[in-house]
């Protein structure tokens, strides 16, 4: 397979949008924004597993897409949304570092994943090696993410895109058990719901998600203050 | 169990499923003290049970029902339920003064159990997939018990533990999703590619740069949950603001189940000359990690702390050790157990002294030895122990990896022994003031709350202590003949 045939572009495609939604998250400042870009990637990602699950002969991976579709593009980002109005947080989603040195990192980390997949790959097909490429420049920014906000739910947000960065690369390996998407999924819902437990604790005690104000309490500081 | 159900399928699975049941149990337990007594209760048949593995044959070549039992994870099973037993022991002695709220201690007993079922099914795995579900329950499951307090500081270790063992956890995947995809063409049917017999039998003809590239991602990955250095950070943290028993039990179990999981991809990944030997990317990190602890230690106040950073210092060592692979891979099996019992001892003491003083700072326990001697004298042994001092268990272990060092890489020595004196020499310092020094001002007399009458407090607090540190004596001085055969065997498998 490759360039000129359909399941090859369409899948290449549909991968190369999902990267690009991670540089949406990577830049959006109203946490709105980055919510929706959130839900955009999720029903991308779903529709690029589905598209894999046709190109493969796959049926199982129908299923991984429309978990994927239900958690990702739905229920979760309708979750944000109900923490965020209820919380009124709608403009602190102050990235710690700014616009332009945070996408020239970005760029930088997926040249670093190209670098590091395509040597390593020689022996996998062409759509096996560039989705796998794809999948960890979208792991990485999702990283890059989660070091650079500092809003608690923009860094859950962080986490979740970098798992969508898993379920493309799962996706996009032949013959794949279902087990590690099955599982892929559940990390999910689990995740997101220790991560809300969380922050519904974090702002009855601090009245508010800024995780800086925590660093006040950081182990052997706080105790230094109370003797 | 059935009778047509073979015992080498039933006990191995009984042994995974009762934790899971127990935990069902205790979450909608309303009276703490029949918790705290049920816990035991379980933790006792899982012992049992992990002893009755001693029976069954090992190294099968087939895993039943994705479960496998041979050398190397035999004795790490066995240690994970005698620790999980001790430990439930002198959680009873201590819950009492945890101040829980009914629905708090609930939650607390559940995840135990959770955690402990966890734990045993992420060692008795041969399925990669598996494994890595295990392993993410465990780190939930503990994520949920350091939180429980729900002070400032352990929200924010909850969360700097939820938030870089996820990142752990995902690199983890990566790197299983790359294993398989190097196993896929030789494995035949997809859902062995994430078997470790079939991986190990793959292993040679595999792709060598497509599995040292996952072996990367698997090593930062589990790296993350053994305490390993890039991703460390929240190792401390988690130790020190957690439940007094949680400590015991993530040194003593978490992190040699993470390291466990390191192991069995390392031994696929030898099988093939890739561009870069697994074996050296692990001694890296483990010497980082030893020289990063053996710095870090001097600058603690905190004592949960102190030795937190010390149990990244032992992973770190047996990393090296397994890295180095050969005779320094039983160093690093005998390391792993030695650590784990005098560690968690340890956090017995110190979990008992911190009731008794109202303090977890080094400075606020000083002089334990005037006020509460055999308390004083017992941590004063198990910090000696932990320093690598003989005759313990982790003296033989360190003597036999700096012997090999020696042997076989002499220019890795002036670090190995740099971060090995420095750390020792930091332990020796606060055991001085610990045991021998100043008692803080006033010493304040609380009255601990109990829930089993102090009397029986203070033994069910100190025997598991001196029962540990018993075994890791033993364990250094006179390795029993059968035991030495199942940790060479284990060291043969790890490499």
């Amino acid at each position: 397979m490759g360039f000129g045939q359909l399941p090859y572009d369409v899948a290449h495609l549909l991968g190369g949008a999902v990267l690009l939604l991670s540089f949406v998250l990577l830049y959006q400042r109203r946490m709105a924004a980055v919510i929706n870009a959130f839900a955009t990637q999720g029903a991308l990602l779903a529709l690029a597993v589905a598209w894999q699950g046709w190109a493969q002969g796959a049926p199982g991976l129908y299923v991984t897409a429309l978990v994927a579709a239900a958690a990702k593009a739905v229920l979760i980002p309708l979750a944000l949304r109900a923490l965020v109005r209820r919380f009124g947080l709608h403009r602190s989603a102050e990235p710690a570092l700014g616009i332009g040195a945070g996408l020239i990192a970005g760029v930088a980390l997926v040249a670093l994943a190209i670098l590091v997949v395509l040597p390593a790959t020689t022996g996998a097909g062409a759509l096996a090696r560039e989705d796998l490429a794809m999948a960890l420049s979208v792991v990485l920014l999702g990283m890059l993410m989660m070091i650079t906000r500092r809003q608690a739910i923009s860094q859950v947000i962080g986490l979740l895109s970098l798992e969508n960065g898993l379920v493309l690369a799962a996706a996009g390996v032949r013959g794949l058990p279902l087990v590690v998407e099955l599982s892929t999924a559940a990390l999910v819902l689990v995740l997101a719901g220790v991560a809300g437990f969380f922050a519904f604790h974090l702002r009855a005690r601090f009245e508010s998600l800024d995780l800086s104000l925590l660093h006040r309490h950081r182990g052997e500081r706080a105790e230094a203050e109370q003797p | 169990m059935s009778v047509g159900m073979p015992l080498s399928l039933g006990l191995p699975l009984l042994l995974v499923a009762l934790p899971f049941l127990g935990g069902v149990v205790l979450a909608v337990l309303p009276s703490l003290r029949v918790a705290a007594l049920l816990n035991i209760a379980l933790a006792l048949a899982g012992f049992l049970l992990a002893l009755g593995l001693l029976a069954l044959p090992r190294g099968g070549e087939e895993a039943v029902w994705l479960l496998h039992l041979d050398a190397l994870n035999l004795p790490l099973l066995l240690l994970g339920a005698f620790v999980g037993l001790t430990t439930a022991c002198f959680s009873a002695a201590t819950v009492g003064g945890e101040g829980f709220s009914p629905r708090a201690g609930r939650a607390y007993h559940a995840a135990f159990q959770v955690f402990l079922g966890a734990n045993h099914l992420a060692l008795l795995a041969d399925n990669l997939g598996l494994m890595w579900v295990a392993i993410e329950l465990a780190t939930f499951a503990t994520v949920l018990m350091v939180a429980l307090h729900r002070t400032p500081a352990a929200l924010e270790a909850a969360w700097k533990f939820l938030i870089l063992c996820g990142v752990g956890i995902a690199l983890a995947l990566f790197g299983t999703i790359l294993l398989a995809m190097a196993a896929l063409p030789f494995a035949g049917d997809g859902g062995a590619a994430l078997s470790f017999a079939v991986l190990l039998r793959v292993g040679r003809e595999a792709d060598p740069s497509l599995l040292t590239l996952a072996f990367i991602f698997l090593l930062v990955g589990y790296g993350t949950k053994a305490g390993l250095v890039p991703l460390h950070s929240w190792l401390p943290d988690a130790h020190a603001e957690g439940p007094m028993a949680i400590s015991a039990v993530l040194s003593g179990l978490l992190l040699n189940a993470a390291l466990h999981a390191v192991l069995r991809a390392k031994a696929v990944v030898a099988l093939n000359p890739g561009p870069l030997p697994p074996g050296a990317l692990m001694m890296a990190m483990g010497l980082a990690s030893l020289l990063l602890a053996a710095f870090a230690l001097w600058r603690r106040r905190d004592a949960r702390r102190f030795f937190a950073w010390s149990s990244i210092e032992h992973m770190g060592l047996a990393a090296f050790a397994f890295g180095l692979g050969g005779p320094a891979a039983l160093a690093g099996m005998l390391h792993l157990l030695g650590h784990s019992l005098v560690k968690s001892a340890i956090f017995f003491g110190l979990g008992r002294a911190t009731m008794l003083r109202g303090s977890q700072s080094l400075a606020g326990l000083g002089g334990l030895v005037k006020s509460h001697p055999r308390l004083g004298w017992s941590l004063m042994l198990a910090m000696l122990a932990i320093a690598g001092l003989p005759p313990f268990s982790l003296f033989a272990s360190e003597f036999l990896l700096v012997q090999q060092t020696v042997a076989r890489l002499p220019w890795l020595t002036l670090p190995l022994g740099i971060g090995l004196l420095v750390a020792a020499l930091a332990m020796a310092q606060a055991m001085q003031a610990l045991g021998l020094g100043p008692a803080p001002a006033a010493v304040p007399l609380r009255a601990v709350p109990s829930l089993l009458g102090p009397r029986l407090d203070a033994w069910a607090a100190l025997a598991p202590l001196h029962l540990h540190l018993l075994l890791a004596l033993l364990l250094g001085l006179a390795l029993p003949a059968p035991i030495l055969a199942v940790l060479l065997d284990a060291a043969r498998i790890a490499g």
